[in-house]
């Protein structure tokens, strides 16, 4: 005979539960920590690159590199002393509670005052993956377009912050800020919005104040 | 791709339910999934075929509730669906929307023998 039983759990709750785990992990050492997702090519690299060099002095900072592309990175995260963690994702779309779990081990998390996740360049599949952070952080970036909240609306709505970069081609490229916006305050409304150019370094004070606030006020 | 690991927390969650009652069998999965999940069926159907083989769950009929997007217009009051590339109330244009459906992913139940 068939019976019905009732569960109503989010599917992903389980990996959930390993964030919040993480977080615990993070707050027990005092760490603050940030996932920064976004399409390839927004800039993900090189906006952790110049935020690394704009808080070097201010913030002790380790770096989880999830990026399929960029082990290099990782690298040279380290070549600037800074204590970095590459983990192989083995071609998954997306960074996941679990690998964070085993990558914070190797960061010796005492002596940080804040992590920076690079997740895997992908604007559906990081979405939904918790992977136990305090911000989660958006790159868009103009040349991408200003329809991508209007095309790719998920991504949009569990973030804590917006950076838009390369601000540098706004004169070059086609892109109606305003409809931008729109999209994003529909689906995230009020969200802390960050223009930049990772390449002039406009706008990176800005972005860099905020994080020195997030884990000054943590 | 994510419904790979989508996929194996649905057979996860249910097997671990199933075993609660001491099920023989799981004939099948009740799912609510929004489309700002950005959840493929037709994939988490491929891949629960393949996941599901050699368990309890195997064969279970994989049963779809999906929630189309829906915002509210502050504005107005009007409740929508948005189109392709805008967000705007269709009533009163205004662009003043909140969501109000859509972000579900959630096991609701299951079927067993």
């Amino acid at each position: 005979m068939t019976q019905r039983i009732a569960i109503v759990e989010n599917i992903l709750s389980a990996n959930d539960e390993m964030a919040q785990k993480n977080l615990s992990v993070l707050d027990a050492a005092g760490v603050y920590a940030i996932n920064i997702m976004a399409s390839p090519g927004a800039g993900k690299t090189s906006v952790i690159l110049k935020t690394l060099e704009a808080l070097h002095g201010r913030l002790r900072m380790g770096v989880i590199e999830g990026d399929l592309a960029t082990s290099i990175d990782a690298e040279k995260a380290a070549a600037a002393g800074l204590p970095a963690v590459q983990i192989n994702t083995g071609g998954e779309c997306h960074l996941d509670a679990v690998m964070i779990a085993r990558a914070l081990p190797s960061l010796p998390l005492a002596d940080l005052d804040l992590v920076l996740v690079e997740n895997v360049g992908n604007l559906v599949c990081p979405a939904n993956f918790k992977i136990g952070v305090h911000s989660n952080i958006l790159i868009a970036s103009i040349p991408e377009g200003d329809d991508k909240p209007y095309k790719y609306p998920g991504m949009y709505r569990g973030v804590q912050a917006l950076i838009v970069n390369k601000i540098d081609l706004l004169p070059y490229v086609p892109f109606d800020m305003e409809y931008f916006r729109g999209g994003v305050e529909a689906l995230n409304p009020g969200l802390v919005t960050f223009p930049v150019s990772a390449k002039t370094g406009e706008g990176m004070g800005e972005w860099a104040d905020w994080l020195v606030g997030k884990v000054k006020s943590k | 791709m994510h419904e790979l690991a989508v996929t194996q927390s649905i057979l996860d969650i249910a097997l671990k339910n199933a075993e609660k009652v001491s099920a023989k069998r799981i004939t099948g999965i009740n799912l609510v999934i929004g489309r700002l999940a950005s959840v493929v069926d037709d994939s988490i159907q491929f891949y629960w075929d393949i996941l599901s083989d050699g368990t309890i769950a195997k064969g279970a009929q994989l049963n779809f509730t999906r929630m189309r997007t829906e915002m509210c217009c502050l504005d107005c009051g009007n409740i929508f669906t948005p189109g392709e590339d805008t967000f705007a109330c269709p009533v009163c244009e205004g662009n003043r929307v909140r969501v109000s459906q859509g972000d579900e992913l959630r096991i609701e139940s299951i079927d067993v023998e």
